[in-house]
């Protein structure tokens, strides 16, 4: 069969008669070595276009941070007519709904919550949408029909948060690159063989698979009649680069029209991109300025990409973001490395449209990224601070694939080959206190854990405290996984991802993605208990509602291994645990220390810790060593994080690292290659992942006294990065007191 | 037999034991030599200037001690860091007061692969000083005052050794940036600039020079340890001084920084 039916003269392959957009990379990628010199502005019409978005995206602030809400529509692919911004200046196009920043509602995820997010905003969802669900399911049901008791008690009592199961799950990726590549009518084509793939005596598996295969075929028809309302015709593959970016567009668009899930990433689409760049660069078709032009569009509608969301939901994930996460970088397997001069070109939109949190753009660092491409990653986050980094060795390495994009914040995912059900997280200090009261929840008694022996009066022993301890986790990794094997099955019923799942391969390995938060005060607190002497003080219930700390101890951050072993130890005994237990669709767990921005909530909800934490304090973010404790400069802290072995938390140990310009260096040349060799120096003890920023305490507190002066200013958090402006006051509050690194 | 392993001991070995004094220690120096470096702060120092910014590195019998081997095992987990161009300034106070620890002590950080950085007012020179120079892949040398009596003013000692050990450095034909603090009222005279730039202008060795502004951060230690601060009321260099400054640099040497 041919593929290369428009006979665009690319170098053949695998790819052209089976699908496999990983060889096409392969044989027509053009690495590049150079620096950022070739790079060029923003054209005329893009500066057209963004004049006329900051507008609107200026009334959005000024509307409390939702412009408008469409209150009549069940969204989908086909539901709103083409939007425009500025027909005449957009090169790329597309928009969720029928005008720019209207948010839509997606309701099979829970309709209760949509319901509340437009009531928040003082309007009311139409009368025939809320009756559908008079006869139709949503997950948020499907879901609470299932859970037992001791699930509802671990989710409302905060030791489970932040679960999927009143919203859409999120994580999945699809290989937005087919489209382009293929066109619809030949990936249908493919679908169609799986399905004949799937006949003979039935099973359970086979009946879902069929049903699956089916959806995603009218997925992908779906597209077309999507693309054609625009006047593009996405049957077939995409013939230059203006065609091969917008039908990437368009398939990731098709997604979040389709659905609202927490993280909805891009995957890797700009080396790939940058094929058609280059061979219309070559044959004259385009220039320079062409296609920056095209990336800046293109990013600019990844920026735009909105999903309605109730205020509870900013608690978890502060900021309103969407997690339209590009991986950019790396290294192939066969040696050459990923970077093109598009992995520039989309770091250049930080330039040409400002500091931005959306794409979550992510290099992907590797000791041999060319040289020229590292100084100018240093550069745009020294600029922008709107960079994260992960160790593509690391991830490489371990996991397998070079073809791989980040799902939702740090988490490696093999594109269009595997997929991931995300799992939210425990909060483990909770559960260390749980422990240290007999299994009941410290704040109002209830008990949540049987079995758990009381302690002795007077000071805590450490084997005895690390034994109750580990007793809790396995009951608590026990009921986790319980409330994931529900929650995907009842996503998979109701809320079908089937745009995303159209440009996957049929019935992909599966990663269930479970979360810890927390770990810096489960090893403070442990080293408290083990080096210094540590009481609990109690209330009249026998709760505890204090500690007295007498002696020091070492602290999580400071490069002491009697601290930083622990908080390896207990991540390896979690997931350990987590292993145990049977898994929706035989996926395969791993686990995260991240916390997105709940760390504050999770404070909130959590009483007094061993480690002098008081009731209601925030913690640390991710895998971040508490506010302050970090006392031995920067390079301690970093090599505290990287003794986390990235085996036993294969969904990402995220870092979120603060300094001022001046800690770099004097001069910016200096500060660019102080970065690069940080980076360099952190990345080669195989950590896994960096949010680099690099901002003055002064400027944030004067964006904190003056947002209208900052609407772009850009910081990262906990593997994604936000607008400092639209996060709460408590978040800005808390991102203020964070370490930053001065001295170093 | 022990006698004789001793002996046998490669050159790089610290034996146990040997301590420096140090006032501080920073883990992630960006000002004090090129790249990322740990910056070992020397307690104690000869010199009174009075402009100094840590008054409390000054007494030689403050700080605290802590071993080589300590100092390297920190050194050897910061390495990844260095990346090419870093690794570790011995800054003070005057680290040349401690001169024979910190040679078995910059021995091991070669050893280690670890680039070495002195910070000196180089006021003493003697053989060991020459015998740590061969040991110290880049001097950092702190030419106060081109003028002996201003040095003497701003010091309270002349700078007849820090200039031939600067002599004596360029002989060895090995790297070295030169510091210069401008000071209002005391460093920033035009003529003495001149003099300054002049008279190390045909230096090979000097791949650098640094001008270092005044400030005032320093001003609370000196009221914390009651000592009589002169420059209370100086106020850092206008822009025009500094710009006065570097143009005189720049019209003597390749590379002139401003910091």
């Amino acid at each position: 069969m041919r593929t290369d039916i428009t006979a665009i003269p690319f170098k053949t392959g695998e790819w052209n008669t089976s699908l496999n957009v990983y060889d096409f990379v392969l044989k027509n990628i053009r690495p590049y070595t150079g620096n950022a010199s070739f790079l060029t502005g923003s054209s005329p019409r893009t500066n057209r276009l963004w004049e006329k978005v900051k507008k609107e995206l200026a009334k959005e602030r000024a509307n409390n941070g939702c412009l408008a809400i469409d209150t009549e529509t069940i969204s989908n692919m086909t539901a709103f007519k083409p939007g425009y911004i500025d027909r005449e200046n957009e090169v790329i196009v597309g928009l969720q709904t029928d005008q720019l920043l209207k948010r839509a509602m997606k309701p099979f995820g829970g309709i209760k919550l949509v319901e509340s997010a437009v009531k928040e905003r003082g309007q009311t969802v139409a009368t025939r949408v809320t009756d559908i669900f008079n006869y139709a399911r949503n997950h948020n049901e499907g879901v609470f029909n299932a859970y037992d008791s001791e699930i509802r008690a671990f989710r409302s009592k905060h030791l489970l948060t932040g679960l999927p199961d009143n919203y859409a799950r999120g994580r999945i990726i699809g290989d937005f690159r087919r489209l382009a590549l293929y066109g619809a009518a030949q990936l249908i084509k493919f679908k169609k063989t799986d399905l004949a793939g799937t006949g003979g005596e039935m099973t359970e598996h086979k009946v879902r698979l069929r049903e699956e295969i089916n959806t995603q075929i009218n997925a992908l028809k779906d597209m077309v009649t999507m693309a054609a309302e625009y006047g593009y015709n996405v049957n077939r593959p995409a013939e230059n680069a203006t065609e091969a970016v917008q039908w990437v567009y368009f398939a990731y668009l098709a997604a979040v029209k389709e659905q609202d899930g927490a993280a909805m990433s891009l995957g890797n689409v700009s080396s790939f991109l940058d094929i058609y760049i280059e061979r219309d660069l070559q044959s004259g078709l385009l220039t320079e300025e062409g296609a920056q032009e095209l990336i800046d569009q293109f990013v600019m509608k990844l920026r735009l990409v909105r999903h309605l969301r109730p205020a509870s939901y900013d608690e978890i994930f502060g900021g309103d973001p969407t997690w339209v996460t590009e991986a950019i970088g790396g290294t192939l397997h066969d040696g050459r490395t990923k970077v093109t001069k598009t992995s520039f070109r989309f770091l250049q939109t930080l330039y040409n449209l400002g500091a931005a949190p959306e794409p979550n753009l992510t290099v992907l660092w590797s000791e041999q990224l060319p040289e020229g491409f590292k100084q100018f990653c240093a550069q745009a986050s020294i600029d922008t601070s709107s960079i994260q980094y992960e160790n593509d060795d690391l991830m490489r390495d371990t996991r397998g694939s070079d073809d791989y994009g980040i799902a939702c914040c740090v988490s490696y995912q093999e594109i269009g080959k595997s997929i991931q059900h995300f799992g939210a997280r425990a909060n483990l200090p909770k559960a260390l206190l749980i422990a240290l009261n007999q299994g009941k929840e410290e704040l109002e008694g209830t008990e949540l854990i049987r079995n758990i022996h009381g302690l002795p009066a007077g000071p805590l022993e450490y084997e005895t405290v690390l034994g109750v301890f580990k007793q809790t986790l396995r009951e608590l990794a026990r009921v986790y996984a319980k409330a994931m094997y529900i929650i995907h099955y009842m996503h998979d019923k109701y809320y079908y991802e089937r745009a995303q799942m159209a440009l996957v391969d049929t019935d992909p390995h599966i990663d269930i993605a479970y979360g810890a938060a927390g770990i810096s005060i489960i090893a403070d607190s442990l080293s408290a208990i083990k080096y210094a002497k540590v009481t609990p003080i109690r209330d009249e219930r026998g709760l505890t509602i204090d500690f007295k700390i007498e002696g020091d101890f070492p602290k999580y951050g400071n490069d002491d291994d009697r601290a930083d072993n622990i908080a390896k130890e207990i991540t390896r005994f979690f997931i350990g645990e987590l292993r145990k237990h049977a898994t929706y669709k035989n996926s395969t767990p791993t686990l995260s220390l991240l916390t997105i921005t709940s760390n504050v909530m999770y404070g909130t909800n959590t009483g007094a810790t061993p480690d002098g934490r008081k009731a209601g304090e925030a913690f640390a973010p991710g895998a971040n060593p508490m506010h302050g404790r970090d006392c031995n400069g920067a390079i301690a802290s970093l090599n505290s994080v990287c003794k986390l072995d990235y085996k036993d938390a294969q969904d990402g140990i995220s870092n979120t690292f603060s300094m001022v310009p001046k800690s770099l260096g004097d001069s910016r040349e200096e500060q660019i290659t102080n970065l690069v060799a940080t980076m360099g120096g952190y990345f080669n003890q195989h950590a896994h992942h960096l949010n680099v920023n690099v901002l003055d305490r002064e400027t944030l507190m004067d964006a904190y006294e003056h947002p209208e002066n900052y609407p772009q200013l850009t910081i990262r958090v906990s593997g994604y990065a936000v607008n400092f402006v639209r996060l709460s006051r408590a978040h800005q509050l808390e991102v203020i007191t964070r370490t930053f690194h001065e001295t170093m | 037999m022990k006698q004789c392993n001793e002996l046998n001991k490669p050159d790089y070995a610290i034996q146990s034991g040997l301590s420096l004094r140090i006032h501080s220690l920073e883990t992630f120096g960006t000002h004090d030599g090129p790249g990322v470096r740990m910056v070992v702060f020397a307690q104690g120092c000869q010199f009174r200037c009075v402009y100094c910014q840590n008054p409390d590195t000054l007494d030689v019998k403050g700080g605290r001690m802590i071993e080589l081997k300590e100092l390297v095992e920190k050194a050897v987990k910061q390495k990844a860091y260095f990346g090419k161009l870093g690794g570790v300034t011995v800054s003070g106070g005057e680290p040349l007061l401690q001169r024979d620890i910190l040679i078995p002590f910059f021995r091991a950080l070669h050893h280690e692969g670890i680039n070495t950085c002195l910070d000196s007012n180089g006021r003493l020179n003697d053989a060991h000083t020459r015998q740590l120079l061969e040991h110290t892949d880049l001097l950092l040398l702190d030419v106060k005052h081109i003028n002996d009596r201003w040095h003497h003013r701003l010091t309270g000692l002349s700078n007849k050794n820090t200039l031939s050990l600067a002599a004596y450095r360029e002989s060895t034909g090995k790297r070295m940036w030169l510091r210069y603090v401008l000071v209002p009222g005391w460093t920033d005279q035009p003529e003495y600039l001149e003099e300054w730039a002049e008279y190390f202008t045909d230096y090979k060795t000097v791949e650098r020079v640094e001008i270092i502004p005044f400030h005032q951060l320093g001003r609370h230690k000196w009221e914390l340890l009651n000592m009589d601060y002169q420059l209370k009321d100086v106020l850092p260099p206008s822009e025009t001084v500094k710009q006065k400054a570097l143009e005189i640099f720049k019209g003597r040497f390749k590379n002139v920084i401003l910091k």
